[in-house]
């Protein structure tokens, strides 16, 4: 049975559609690395799933009424704001390593979204390390990278519209892009993980599937 | 000549989302309906509760509740005044204030627009709306749902591969 097939049949198991509350502005762009994520997630009984970015109706549905998963969402772009506007930005790289206290290789699947461009450097290493340790073994962690320099202060929320679309729902942000980060230097942060999938799509974000061996 | 008593409203069904009330001058108000049986019980956002809340009728907390709360086949109802530090057991939640503790419904959990959650939702249902605040876990396994086979599209994706530097498909 297909993914597609395996996600219908949840669908109806469900009975219910997981929508957005969409608003016309909200662009939908194509996704290639997300059915990838999903796949390597149905691949394990009752899958659990760490999203870093804010919490969206529409994917909590997603995730835990169509592909069962038990989902922790920890929003590490409100933490990042509050750091910024409280003046903390040193106290990140230890605020992120401290934050999630579940044991070594909790979650089946990782989604990073785009948070890893709006890091300094020592705070997304500091990131990256936590996230290989709580990755279970054939574990997926889905990161999103910015391949041109961006001046917007705005972060995005990505909202699943199926296993091939995302609506990006911009907003404000307390600062912007730090850096775009070159492919080695993207992979050189996880050192424990391998490059599953890679793709760079028309609007010039690299979706980026990394695996962890079992 | 009559003057309609503000604790006595039109019959209504289960508090869905109740404007803000204000305290009442007992810590607990029923809003008699006519008759009906069905009451909602109102505890005003003066009111602090330290302790376990137990209760067999729906109940709209303003107020502020450390403890645990247990409606097990009713509605609660967190008003935007709401401040829970609980464990919280019911049928269905709907948070338009703040809760920090964990939240088990049978039915269906609820946070509306500037609710906030910090805490872990068992919940068959769980909706989330924009604008409101969660961390914590989702957890919506259904009994006797089909769980997922083992690996059954484990064929599907790549194996993992070495690092490939500089390679991007172009979609």
């Amino acid at each position: 049975m297909s993914l597609l097939d395996r996600l219908a049949t949840r669908r109806n198991e469900a009975g219910t559609e997981a929508t957005s509350p969409s608003t016309p502005e909200d662009p939908v762009f194509a996704t290639k690395a997300l059915r990838k994520f999903l796949a390597s997630l149905l691949s394990h009984e009752a899958p659990s799933l760490l999203d870093l970015g804010p919490v969206v109706g529409a994917n909590v549905t997603f995730f835990g009424e169509q592909l069962g998963c038990k989902i922790f969402v920890e929003d590490f772009f409100a933490a990042l704001d509050r750091h910024v506007q409280g003046g903390k930005l040193e106290e990140l790289p230890e605020f992120l390593t401290k934050r999630l206290s579940q044991p070594d290789g909790t979650f089946d699947g990782i989604l990073c979204w785009d948070l890893f461009d709006y890091l300094d450097r020592a705070s997304a290493q500091a990131l990256a390390t936590e996230l290989m340790r709580l990755l279970a073994p054939d574990g997926a962690l889905l990161g999103f990278f910015g391949n041109t320099q961006s001046h917007e202060v705005r972060y995005t929320k990505y909202i699943i519209v199926d296993e091939v679309n995302l609506r990006y729902r911009r907003y404000p942000a307390a600062r912007g892009r730090q850096v775009t980060l070159l492919n080695r230097d993207i992979i050189r942060l996880f050192p424990s993980l391998r490059v599953s999938d890679s793709f760079l799509l028309q609007n010039n974000t690299r979706e980026i599937l990394f695996r962890k061996l079992a | 000549m009559w003057k309609r008593d503000e604790a006595v409203r039109p019959a209504s069904g289960p508090p869905q989302a109740p404007a803000p009330t204000p305290a009442g001058p007992s810590p607990v108000r029923q809003e008699a309906t006519h008759g009906m049986e069905r009451e909602i019980v109102n505890i005003g956002k003066s009111i602090v509760i330290k302790g376990e809340l137990n209760g067999s009728e729906d109940l709209t907390i303003e107020g502020q509740v450390e403890g645990t709360i247990q409606l097990r086949d009713h509605v609660l109802t967190i008003g935007p005044n709401g401040r829970i530090k609980a464990q919280v057991f019911a049928k269905s939640v709907v948070v338009l204030g703040e809760v920090t503790g964990n939240v088990t419904a049978t039915d269906k959990v609820d946070i509306r627009d500037n609710g906030s959650v910090d805490g872990d939702l068992v919940s068959p249902r769980v909706a989330i709306a924009e604008g409101a605040h969660f961390r914590g876990s989702v957890d919506m396994q259904r009994k006797g749902a089909a769980q997922p086979a083992a690996k059954p599209v484990a064929a599907q994706t790549n194996p993992p591969q070495p690092p490939v530097p500089q390679v991007a498909q172009r979609a």
